[in-house]
């Protein structure tokens, strides 16, 4: 059976696509699937970085697409899972050195081999983002809870269905819970309620991230911190798993409103 | 003391998270559906102009917003009327009608 190519994108840049796509990667890997991520961000790489990968680059997603390297030789095989595997982006090139049609073309390559295709979008709305959205089977959106984050992934997801892709799934990064409970941030609920898509995953402010990133560890490697445990629900829920969502404490009776949004649609 | 007096005096930022999501959903509104603040004051002008040509509305009062729900974006417009605006009567009859105060505007 073909692989599935999920897009993770946000409009708003820094609100966690790369991590998510790392971690979401690494946690689907350990569950024995195949798995290749794909840094769309031409120019401004990173999801090398993250993944601890970046001197092992050798070719990239451009070589590959102007045939200056096969895609067996591009693809970076993690050695911490062996079923991970990285396509870099070019960090000398633009955006334009890759078209849709080419992304798409490289993506049905690798869903022959890969169970899963993980797309790490670049921020905006531009042709690197269009680029990125044009294989997805599946797109997922990043969000914090802020308003103009909020308000990005708005824009985005009307892009996403415009572009007759499924309804894509939300992803809440970076809540804080006890500025949830003092009033002084959104909580899951109020972001559903302005978004109206359905919710894959919450993903709570966790300083193991930052640490993680610093070492080149994706935090999903091992299951001792909140963010690592909240990537991997959501890669279980990716593989059809029923999974509940963690309240973190955020108010009395969230379950109960999101159970109350949900009917009422 | 200056530091003591600035935590005190800081109004709390409780409800900052409400007004977040308010002020988002008026911008999305805006945001998806182009319409601006301008372009609703027009609307409102000729919303009052044609439906005068029918009913007597107490213009004063008229209220036209754009609102965002879960079942998507609606136009709302909110319109007192005063009463059918029927055919000339003869003038005995007419000074009646405009003794008749307007209904009050709902809250």
């Amino acid at each position: 059976m073909p692989g599935r190519v999920i897009t993770i994108t946000s409009g708003k840049g820094g609100v966690g696509k790369t991590t998510a796509t790392a971690n979401i990667g690494v946690a689907l890997a350990r569950r024995g699937q195949r798995v290749a991520c794909v840094d769309a961000d031409i120019g401004l790489r990173n999801l090398d970085v993250v993944m601890g990968l970046e001197n092992r680059i050798v070719y990239d997603l451009v070589d590959v697409v102007e045939g200056r390297a096969r895609l067996r030789q591009a693809l970076i095989k993690d050695k911490r899972l062996p079923e991970l595997q990285l396509l870099p982006a070019a960090q000398t090139r633009e955006k334009s050195a890759v078209n849709g049609k080419q992304m798409i073309r490289l993506c049905d390559e690798l869903k022959k081999e890969f169970d899963f295709v993980l797309i790490d979008s670049p921020a905006g709305i531009e042709l690197g983002f269009k680029n990125a959205l044009a294989p997805a089977d599946q797109v997922l959106i990043i969000v914090t809870p802020e308003v103009s984050a909020v308000r990005d992934a708005d824009r985005v997801i009307g892009l996403a269905e415009a572009s007759e892709k499924p309804s894509p799934k939300l992803i809440i990064n970076r809540l804080r819970p006890a500025m949830v409970r003092r009033g002084e941030m959104m909580d899951t609920a109020d972001v559903l309620e302005v978004l109206a898509i359905e919710l894959i995953g919450i993903v709570p402010e966790d300083e193991t991230i930052i640490t993680s990133t610093n070492k080149g560890q994706p935090v999903a490697l091992e299951d001792r911190t909140a963010a690592g445990a909240a990537f991997t629900r959501i890669a279980q829920r990716l593989l059809g798993e029923d999974v509940p969502f963690q309240t973190f404490d955020e108010s009395a009776g969230l379950l109960d409103r999101l159970a109350r949004l949900f009917r009422s649609q | 003391m200056d530091f003591l007096t600035r935590i005190f005096n800081r109004p709390p930022d409780k409800d900052s998270a409400a007004l977040a999501k308010q002020r988002l959903q008026l911008v999305l509104t805006q945001d998806r559906t182009n319409i601006s603040p301008e372009t609703l004051s027009v609307l409102k002008d000729e919303i009052i102009t044609v439906i005068s040509q029918h009913v007597e509305i107490d213009r004063a009062h008229v209220q036209v917003a754009m609102t965002h729900t879960n079942q998507g974006d609606h136009l709302i417009a909110n319109i007192p009327v005063i009463g059918a605006r029927a055919p000339a009567p003869p003038a005995a009859e007419r000074k009646r009608v405009q003794t008749r105060r307007p209904r009050a505007a709902r809250a």
